[in-house]
């Protein structure tokens, strides 16, 4: 475990102004500059952002005024968010996504856990070859694997459907190589104490064990979760119909040229942004231990 | 490994438990990479195309073929020229930022926040902000551009700037992501090494960074340049929302070919040819990765 993001051991309080002054008084000159430049860097970086929510509640003439201004000239907020909640299927994207991401996320939790479990700490046959198959399937991508499970979801006719979008994440490899290094951990004295007590290896694993892993997990989940609700590739693939779409698909409708009306595009780009950003600005510590732990990006 | 014959029944039992635990996740892994990678090595000996059944096996024409194919020589050389500007700059700019992001005792959490935010973000949604930023015309970064009395550059529409400015916006996703990875190495470096560097007379911060720092952040570094690059080989969503290959195939990567291939023009023999190509190069970065990082990371 890192310290990223801890707040400093002499936080100062909201009415405390001399710890405060303290606390951001500048320390020597160079430390002022490397500060600012950092302060200005993190503006580039927040600056497309703050861009896309004030173009969002802009009219469409005034999102390429030749002056660009964070706050609207004209309000035209209500207007924008209400089309795209209302007149267009956004609830319903939203909803898909969440269909997707929570349905993968459970299937792999359930199958990776188990199977973490019994290759850290059972003895049978075929664990090795099974391990040596999980270390190897690490480094396959979707896109290499997404021609022979598209033809076969179109021969069982599953196209355009929740299972499709879901079906090539049902399994982690990851996860279960994951759980299991933090199951091996797990000391095996506590686990023949239990045994001994009569507890079952089914209530070893769930009373035990998992609890044990919880931070484990809850790292990956937030993995999971961010990374499928971004994915654009595989939605691209399987879906066809509007019904199906996902919020990050649905930003492919607005690559046409012939598409005007930018309000409401980033509108929209903001309604699909903001669950991961809110999400990521509440559990930033979670977030960044979920994300950086797998060394796979999105 | 307990050998079946001689176990005892708790032992039997306990291996019994085991394969039903295994056994979702096992027949998962059959169906999604095992039956698959079989498939695309099969289906790339062939000239399937999903429009119909018939197929006939055409050895290894698919791999000759990319040897002449034009668009397979752009897209390689579109993916290259991408890494080779977007590489460095993902693994300086994100070193030297969590450096100066350590050193600082304020604001260092809130920086740490705001230079992560683009990893969490959906990319595809960015993009199209992105788009419009770097508009050629009324974008906000060409307005800038005019102010310093420059003439104004057509970032997505030209041919020799689109690479740049999907490198831009790639290292713009990614700098986070590297500089919190630099930052969890730098605080494992023990403070005592910098006092005894500063003993033998490495006061400058210079002789610093490469007497203590570079040194033991070398795993780290490895790590960070090994994903970096696969992330540039991935380059994908950015392409399919702003330039779809264009303008005039100037951007049209390699996944993005094998994507068209396979899914736009359902060549599906030639595609899966160009998956197990692009398997193979990831799997060049996996074995450096292995070889590399496991001598280096003894100290």
């Amino acid at each position: 475990m890192t310290p990223l993001l801890q707040d400093g051991p002499s936080r100062p309080s909201r009415f405390d102004l001399p710890a405060l002054w303290r606390a951001v008084r500048p320390r020597s000159p160079s430390a002022v500059i490397v500060t600012a430049l950092l302060l200005l860097g993190a503006w580039i970086m927040v600056f497309p952002f703050i861009w896309m929510v004030s173009s969002s509640l802009k009219p469409t003439s005034e999102v390429f005024a030749p002056v660009f201004t964070i706050i609207p000239k004209t309000f035209a907020g209500l207007g924008n968010y209400y089309s795209v909640l209302f007149d267009q299927p956004y609830p319903r994207f939203l909803l898909n996504s969440l269909i997707v991401c929570v349905g993968i996320l459970v299937v792999q939790l359930v199958t990776a856990i188990p199977a973490a479990y019994a290759l850290a700490k059972l003895k049978f046959r075929g664990s090795t070859i099974l391990f040596g198959t999980v270390v190897a399937s690490l480094t396959i991508p979707i896109n290499v694997t997404s021609i022979p499970i598209y033809i076969g979801i179109v021969k069982v006719g599953l196209l355009d459907t929740h299972v499709a979008m879901m079906f090539p994440f049902f399994i982690s490899v990851f996860a279960i190589f994951l759980f299991r290094q933090f199951f091996r951990t797990f000391p095996d004295s506590i686990i023949q104490a239990a045994r001994i007590d009569g507890f079952s290896e089914m209530e070893i694993v769930l009373r035990l064990i998992l609890p044990s892993a919880v931070p484990a997990i809850a790292a990956f989940s937030v993995f999971s979760f961010v990374a499928h609700w971004n994915d654009l590739y595989w939605p691209l693939i399987v879906v066809q119909s509007q019904d199906k779409m996902t919020a990050t698909l649905s930003m492919m409708q607005y690559q046409q040229e012939f598409y005007t009306d930018y309000g409401k595009t980033f509108a929209s780009a903001t309604v699909v942004t903001a669950p991961m950003v809110i999400a990521f600005l509440l559990a930033r510590r979670h977030f960044i231990r979920g994300i950086t732990m797998t060394g796979v990006k999105g | 490994m307990a050998t079946a014959t001689t176990a005892s029944p708790l032992q039997r039992a306990q291996a019994r438990l085991a394969y039903w635990l295994v056994a979702p996740a096992t027949l998962l892994i059959l169906l999604i990479y095992i039956v698959p990678i079989a498939m695309v090595i099969a289906a790339s000996l062939t000239d399937y195309t999903l429009v119909s059944d018939y197929f006939e096996f055409v050895g290894l024409d698919n791999y000759r073929r990319m040897a002449t194919d034009d668009q397979f020589g752009n897209a390689l050389h579109n993916t290259f020229v991408f890494a080779v500007m977007f590489l460095p700059a993902a693994f300086v700019v994100s070193l030297v930022l969590a450096i100066a992001i350590q050193e600082r005792k304020q604001f260092r959490s809130i920086l740490e926040v705001l230079y992560f935010l683009p990893v969490t973000s959906t990319l595809a949604a960015m993009a199209l902000v992105w788009a419009a930023l770097l508009d050629s015309r009324q974008g906000v970064i060409n307005g800038v551009i005019a102010a310093l009395g420059l003439p104004p550059l057509n970032f997505l529409g030209s041919q020799d700037l689109v690479l740049f400015s999907l490198a831009l916006i790639s290292l713009w996703s990614t700098i986070g992501f590297n500089m919190v990875l630099f930052l969890a190495g730098l605080t494992a470096i023990p403070k005592n090494l910098y006092e005894a560097a500063a003993i033998d007379g490495a006061d400058h911060p210079l002789d610093r960074f490469f007497k203590v720092t570079w040194p033991m952040l070398g795993p780290t570094a490895m790590f960070v340049a090994i994903t970096t690059s696969i992330t540039a080989f991935k380059l994908f969503d950015v392409v399919a929302i702003v330039t779809r290959g264009g303008p005039d195939k100037a951007s049209e990567v390699y996944l993005y070919l094998a994507f068209l291939e396979g899914f736009e023009y359902f060549n599906m023999g030639y595609s899966a040819a160009l998956s197990l190509v692009f398997l193979l190069l990831i799997l060049v970065f996996a074995i450096i990765q292995a070889v590399v990082v496991d001598r280096r990371v003894h100290y």
